[in-house]
């Protein structure tokens, strides 16, 4: 082995893959029954990078060659920089390699696109297959799937991976026409259609054969790129909540555009990475999927924007005050389950303790309610409770007083910059 | 107020509880025998560990809880976590003294601290699970230190044995000087002599010859997939707090 190629090799195709931001390595179910190496089920993140990121998966690009030019992204043909590709084996080294010695959970493998779809998208099933027949390999495999590869390969990546991504780019196809013109986010839905369609078929078959081979167990995802282009927060989660709906997607991933390319049709490469947006669209995303939250409840056209100094949870208790307060010795987890400052866990910690006595303030603290925020919308058992007859804005302007969120010193709310 | 002293096996801590009912105790204090101080005891009981009042107890427990909360009860115990055993023990006597099964009564201060203990046991398992690193010795064996926070290596036995399964592998906790050794079979628990290994050179040919290279290209990684742009450290030391670098190859 040339160490010293190889370095440069993996410095390069790391550093291209960084901006995908998906490195979840969990959902899969594959178990080491031959004997072989590894296993993949709830996911563990390995190691964390400066800026607190998981670091799950070996992330690389096969090559960063790619015959497309799309604005936001740094392996664009125009783009003046090193160029490098592995090869099959090298691939299949690393990654053994490095799960040997708990590095990683698996691997995840993109490309940029060279020659064309099939001829990339036949390299990295070959990877997948060569560690999962050769090396008996049961780790964590996420594939890209290439827009435009044919059924044929699609269905042989989903034989050998965990979980299959097409990224949608930018949430809007108008955005997308403007920054990827090569691009046609018809080829994107179309590899998510077909994935969806043969997961739903092999699920039922693997109901009735047991023996059936899995096929993409951890399912698929996608990530569209935020701040890159116009749409704003009610554009992105409706369009997120029509690919989970309609694809079944496990995950949908948002990206803050991070400015590494100077283009008059992007933001300016001072521009800082909106990290706040990024993580009130998570903080959203999850109430849609774990709390029981319609879209149209976190934003709609009177609100197409996600509060930036309160999570969108509380931003929705204030703007329904007349819900609250709810009896937590009495109400329902769904309703609980709408109070700001009470998660799925205390959640469910408080309808089992309920049970033997009613909770009191202290009780609920030491479950892990934040009171800081919960004590506005709730009674339990105590005489001590909000009587003030307070406005939702008076309450909003009593937890940012109270809070030390480092978010307020540096954001009020988000401005129109297009 | 009676102080007990048992020998820091759960069997042991069954017989205590046996003990504190059989003598209708009601203050008591359960201390490990090690830790004998020079404090002023009140009344000193020592407890005797026996197998057969350990298991009664144990019968009892079953009969009161679900069998995960048994099992919770043993990990809670087993992490060796300093001065919990009233907690232990208070909770096990709001078990025998209550009707019904008190799992989910967190409301009932030792129920919470019970809860509160086993979260922070599993943390540190799963924190195990994904900062051991291994090293390749040139045997082929894949070694690990570790020093966790609480005895935890016992709980670290399965998700290994299945990940790892073929390969050959230790992990050593070198605070509490004991480890565990797969040999492609089963395991078993060891002790390792340390004291030979003085000499650098010795050390470095133990190793594999693609060690070093691998160890190289995960930092190479670990350095790569870092957004400057993005730099958060509060968040970062958060995640990995800074005693575990020391075994983490990207950090050292």
């Amino acid at each position: 082995m040339n160490e010293e190629r190889i370095t440069e090799k993996l410095n390069i195709l790391a550093d291209a893959a960084k901006y995908d931001v998906s490195c979840a390595s969990s959902g899969s179910k594959r178990k080491n029954e031959n004997k072989g190496l590894g296993n993949a089920s709830n996911g563990i993140c390995h190691s964390y990078t400066e800026d607190g990121r998981c670091v799950s998966l070996l992330k690389i690009l096969l090559t960063n060659h790619c015959i497309f030019d799309c604005a936001y992204c740094v392996s664009r043909k125009n783009n003046d920089i090193k160029r490098a590709a592995f090869t099959v084996q090298e691939v299949v080294d690393l990654t053994i390699n490095f799960y040997r010695r708990n590095y990683i959970e698996g691997l995840f493998l993109s490309s940029g696109i060279f020659k064309d779809a099939d001829y990339t998208m036949e390299r990295l099933v070959r990877v997948a297959k060569k560690l999962r027949t050769e090396h008996k390999f049961n780790g964590y495999i996420h594939l890209k799937s290439i827009p435009g590869a044919s059924d044929e390969l699609m269905r042989e990546a989903g034989l050998y991976a965990d979980r299959l991504s097409v990224n949608l780019e930018m949430p809007t196809e108008a955005g997308l026409k403007l920054l990827a013109p090569d691009k046609n986010r018809q080829d994107m839905i179309d590899p998510m259609k077909f994935l969806k369609d043969e997961i739903i078929l092999r699920t039922e078959e693997k109901k009735l054969f047991k023996k059936a081979p899995m096929f993409a167990p951890a399912g698929q995802s996608t990530q569209v790129i935020i701040g890159a282009t116009p749409e704003d927060d009610q554009q992105i989660l409706q369009s997120a909540n029509y690919f989970y709906k309609n694809f079944n997607l496990k995950r949908v991933y948002y990206s803050g555009y991070v400015p590494v390319l100077a283009d008059q049709r992007l933001p300016d490469l001072n521009t800082s990475v909106p990290m706040v947006r990024e993580n009130r669209l998570y903080q959203a995303d999850w109430l849609m999927r774990f709390y029981g939250f319609h879209v149209n409840e976190i934003v709609n056209n009177q609100q197409p924007l996600l509060d930036l100094d309160i999570d969108p949870k509380l931003s929705w208790a204030i703007r329904n005050m007349q819900v609250f307060p709810i009896d937590i010795n009495k109400a329902d987890l769904q309703m609980i389950l709408r109070v700001p400052g009470i998660g799925l866990l205390s959640a469910q910690k408080i309808i089992g303790a309920r049970k033997f006595a009613k909770l009191s303030w202290e009780q609920l603290k030491k479950i892990g309610v934040a009171l800081n925020r919960a004590r506005y919308f709730i009674i339990c058992k105590s005489n001590e409770f909000e009587r003030r007859d307070l406005t939702g804005n008076n309450i909003k302007q009593f937890i940012l007083a109270e809070s030390q969120s480092k978010y307020i010193k540096n954001t009020q709310s988000q401005l129109s910059l297009f | 107020m009676y102080t007990l002293v048992y020998d820091g096996t759960f069997e042991g801590l069954l017989t205590a509880v046996f003990e504190i009912y059989e003598r209708k105790l009601f203050h008591v204090k359960l201390i490990k025998v090690e830790w004998r101080s020079g404090a002023m005891f009140e009344e000193v009981l020592q407890i005797i560990t026996d197998d057969k009042r350990a298991t009664r107890v144990l019968a009892g427990l079953r009969r009161k809880l679900s069998s995960a909360g048994v099992q919770r009860l043993y990990i809670a115990h087993m992490a060796e976590m300093v001065d919990e055993e009233s907690s232990i023990i208070g909770f096990i006597r709001y078990v025998f003294d209550t009707d019904v099964n008190v799992e989910e009564d967190y409301g009932n201060k030792y129920v919470m601290r019970l809860s509160e203990i086993l979260k922070m046991v599993r943390r540190e398992k799963h924190r195990m699970e994904a900062f051991i690193r291994f090293q390749k010795l040139a045997d082929e064996t894949y070694y690990a230190a570790i020093e966790p926070d609480f005895n935890v290596l016992p709980l670290l036995i399965r998700h290994f044995k299945n990940r790892y399964a073929d390969q050959k592998w230790i992990i050593y906790d070198i605070k509490r000087r004991y480890g565990i050794h797969y040999d492609l079979h089963d395991t078993q628990y060891i002790s390792l002599d340390f004291s030979d290994a003085s000499k650098p050179a010795d050390v470095i040919s133990a190793y594999s010859k693609d060690e070093k290279i691998y160890q190289h290209l995960w930092k190479n990684y670990f350095a790569s997939v870092n957004i400057v742009l993005r730099k958060n450290t509060k968040l970062h030391l958060r995640h990995i707090p800074k005693r575990y670098w020391r075994h983490l190859t990207e950090k050292i």
